[in-house]
């Protein structure tokens, strides 16, 4: 099981598990960071925290802890599709 | 009618261009949500139009979050609206439409305005709107709100809505049977308001039950009633045991269904738009994206100073000369009923000092608040903004604030009075208090005149350091800014630690695309934040410089009385010398110079005597007032500016009883600091005010601010004496 923080720029993974609790949590699922969702870390190694990625079509940023907390699958290298 | 809508999706410049710019502004009832109305006209009549702040989701933790459905469904107060104009992102349907699902479900007429068509277009693949209509059973309208296009045709489509009033139906998402169970059981459980609200609409209950169920979890539920509470804990951890997430489930099939449709909605695939990457490879890169923001910003605060600065002169020259005027109209008056000469002189000076310097200290906030509001504006608009945030997120997390915080700090060196405002956009309560704690903090524009004045007065012109001559007063200015800076993230640091703990709060920022920002959007706002700002600061800010005026006017004296007769002889047909010998006389034995007296003790190991003390008064109400009452103070007249060399010589000039310079850098240099901490705003109070709903919160960064800025200045005078400067 990886996270969303150990995702390399380019990367894709899908989405299995929405850790956290509260609003933080809510509102990940909210912008559509739910199980099985596909998302790509975008930017550059160098950048370090916080991580942006590209989630349905929105890029959103994430503290490296928070990001952390998303659990997700399978890492698909974005050229290949 | 009520418009609803994504952030970013251009609802504000639909509602401009619906309402053509008209707009009133006011509050949310029991909250502190900004609440903007105006009038469209159709072709039936006019209605009311109510704009709903910017949402992804209708789902609420807090009152500023209830307005959303309240609005919608009327509860609360809200007049049931008789349709619902959204505001859908075409380039990126799919996150509207998770709004849009929940919109639906509340059975309400809706008209959906698919806007930013053109962005979509430039993708190649725009969504088609008949698909859209068709998938949603509701208006759908293209639009290119900027750019007026569709503006009539949605018109028409809200026209029709309210005419046949037809009733959006719930999307038929695929809902998993046991949360369909879940919510049958709260349905049934509602309370009467809520429960009133669903009467004729089967539908409307299972929505507002699913909402509940979204809003309400282990540390907040959006609800009053008890029962209900109960209820919701009962089957939220009922779930729980057979292994199951509510929120997780609702949320996923909603997705599920958006995801399933969405595709279907476009003739071809849209290609991405390459441009947004491009750029922040550069902004947001390690090395060039700070140096970007660093200049971006001196370029706004060197606006924000330089071309403020013309029109502040402006405006006080107007209030000046209707000063003037209103003198001479007495002076004519007096003239002409010489023995109510008194009153008329009392009357005269209350009216020209206070009222009309009042207003004149209100208005002269103005050119730097709009012209703050209008880079915001701009810079929020391009989307930089958000860039920036995430440029400075790092530092905030050191001071345990959530990467949003960053505009109202950063508003906040123009002037903390907006910029409490600005903190709304916060997502906790809590992070909204920590910020407008150490918001006070931050080096605001009014404090550039006392810096100016101290500095030009008392720092020498070159420091001698390393063998090189260095440009004193330039460094010691960026001084007290790095200084400033440092204070308030360290008092973040530690309120957050000591006063305020809680989780460390989370950022989730959205990066929108770049964009070029909507010139009468921008202008409308500034506007409304202009007016905002006249409405709830301006009052107090009038009010306390009319006390202040009062303290150091009262109580009378005659000229007799102040001057030894020999001086009144030997000036006796120059009344206009007489009276500026009186004039820092009178001001010693006012109220506020009796109080400097009394305060005198308190401030004398900071180097400071009774007139500074007098000084520190005035500018508790205002910051800059402290200039122009050390001008009333060393009799240099009350129109002193910072800039003025005749204050500057007398500050100087101001010995001690042992006949040393009372100001010496190093007085100065504890002034500067005392300014920088201290608490000296009334205004500031006003607004803390009312955004945390009480004087709790006032009373405690008064104290907090006020002792910080008596160690702080005790130390740097203690501290030099000590290293033997002067």
């Amino acid at each position: 099981m990886s996270s969303l923080a150990l995702l390399l720029p380019g990367k894709s993974a899908w989405v299995t598990e929405v850790g956290g609790s509260g609003s933080f949590r809510r509102r990940l699922l909210e912008i559509g960071l739910v199980p099985g969702t596909e998302v790509t870390r975008v930017g550059v190694v160098a950048q370090g925290d916080p991580l942006n990625f590209k989630v349905r079509g929105a890029t959103v940023c994430l503290r490296r802890a928070d990001a952390d907390r998303v659990l997700t699958q399978g890492s698909v290298a974005a050229a290949a599709k | 009618m009520v418009i609803a809508g994504n952030p970013n999706a251009g609802k504000s410049t639909l509602f401009n261009a619906l309402t053509g710019g008209a707009a009133q502004v006011g509050n949310f009832a029991g909250t502190t949500v900004e609440k903007l109305s105006g009038r469209i006209v159709l072709p039936s009549g006019v209605a009311q139009v109510i704009d709903v702040p910017g949402t992804f989701s209708l789902a609420a933790r807090s009152p500023e979050e209830r307005v959303a459905i309240d609005a919608l469904l009327g509860l609360g107060g809200h007049p049931v609206p008789d349709a619902v104009i959204l505001v859908a992102d075409a380039p990126r349907l799919a996150r509207s439409l998770y709004l849009a699902a929940q919109v639906l479900e509340l059975e309400i007429p809706v008209v959906l305005a698919l806007n930013l068509m053109d962005e979509a277009r430039a993708t190649g693949a725009p969504p088609d709107p008949a698909a859209v209509s068709r998938l949603l059973g509701i208006p759908v309208v293209p639009m290119v709100a900027r750019a007026g296009e569709g503006v009539p045709e949605l018109l028409a489509a809200v026209d029709s809505a309210l005419v046949h009033r037809a009733s959006s139906a719930a999307l038929p998402a695929r809902w998993p049977a046991a949360l369909e169970a879940d919510v049958t059981e709260i349905t049934a459980a509602l309370p009467p308001d809520l429960a009133c609200v669903a009467a004729n609409h089967p539908g409307r209950g299972r929505a507002v039950a699913r909402w509940l169920v979204l809003s309400a979890d282990e540390d907040a539920a959006p609800v009053e009633d008890p029962r209900l509470r109960k209820h919701l804990d009962l089957v939220r951890q009922r779930a729980a045991s057979a292994g199951r997430d509510l929120q997780t489930e609702l949320v996923a099939t909603r997705w599920a269904w958006i995801d399933s449709h969405v595709p279907l909605l476009y003739r071809a695939v849209p290609r991405q738009r390459g441009f947004d990457e491009a750029v922040d490879r550069w902004l947001l890169n390690p090395v060039v994206g700070p140096l970007a923001f660093l200049g971006v910003m001196s370029l706004v605060f060197a606006a924000l100073f330089s071309w403020s600065d013309p029109a502040i002169s402006a405006i006080e020259s107007v209030f000046g000369q209707i000063g003037d005027g209103v003198n001479a109209g007495f002076g004519a008056w007096i003239a002409w009923a010489p023995r109510a000469a008194a009153p008329l002189e009392i009357a005269r000076d209350a009216l020209v000092g206070g009222v009309i310097g009042g207003v004149g200290s209100v208005v002269v906030f103005l050119p730097q608040i709009g012209l703050l509001f209008t880079f915001l504006a701009l810079l929020e608009d391009s989307g930089y903004l958000a860039r920036a945030a995430h440029l400075t997120d790092r530092l905030l997390r050191i001071a345990g604030l959530p990467g949003q915080a960053f505009v109202p700090l950063l508003s906040g060196y123009a002037c903390a009075v907006p910029a409490i405002l600005g903190t709304r956009g916060l997502p906790r309560f809590r992070d909204r208090l920590l910020t407008m704690s150490v918001l006070p903090l931050t080096s605001c524009s009014a404090r550039l005149p006392v810096y100016t004045l101290m500095i030009g007065a008392v720092f020498p012109p070159t420091l001698v350091a390393f063998g090189l001559d260095l440009p004193m007063r330039p460094l010691a200015l960026v001084g007290m800014y790095v200084f400033s800076t440092v204070v308030t993230l360290a008092a973040a640091i530690v309120l957050g630690r000591v006063v305020m703990p809680a989780e460390s709060s989370a950022t989730i920022l959205e990066l929108p695309p770049y964009r070029a920002p909507h010139l009468p959007t921008v202008i409308r706002l500034v506007f409304i934040r202009c007016k905002q700002f006249l409405r709830e600061a301006g009052g107090t800010i009038l009010v306390a410089t009319m006390v202040l005026w009062a303290l150091l006017y009262f109580p009378r004296y005659s000229v007799e009385d102040l001057v030894p007769p020999e001086v009144v002889a030997a000036h006796a047909d120059e009344p206009e010398v007489l009276a500026a010998l009186a004039e820092p006389l009178a001001t010693e034995r006012s109220f506020a110079g009796r109080i400097g007296h009394v305060l005198e003790p308190v401030i004398a190991p900071l180097g400071y005597d009774w007139k500074i003390g007098v000084g520190l008064i005035g500018a508790f109400a205002a910051r800059e007032v402290f200039v122009s009452t050390l001008g009333v103070v060393y009799g240099a007249g009350g129109e002193a500016t910072e800039d003025d060399l005749g204050l500057r010589d007398r500050i100087r000039a101001e010995v001690r009883p042992d006949g040393r310079p009372r100001y010496t850098p190093l007085v100065g240099a504890s002034l500067c600091v005392f300014f920088a901490l201290a608490m000296q705003c009334l205004s500031t109070l006003a607004v803390l005010r009312t955004e945390s709903n009480g004087w709790r919160w006032p009373a405690f960064v008064v104290t907090y601010m006020t002792a910080l800025a008596w160690i702080g200045a005790f130390a740097t005078y203690r501290v030099g004496t000590w290293l033997g400067l002067s």
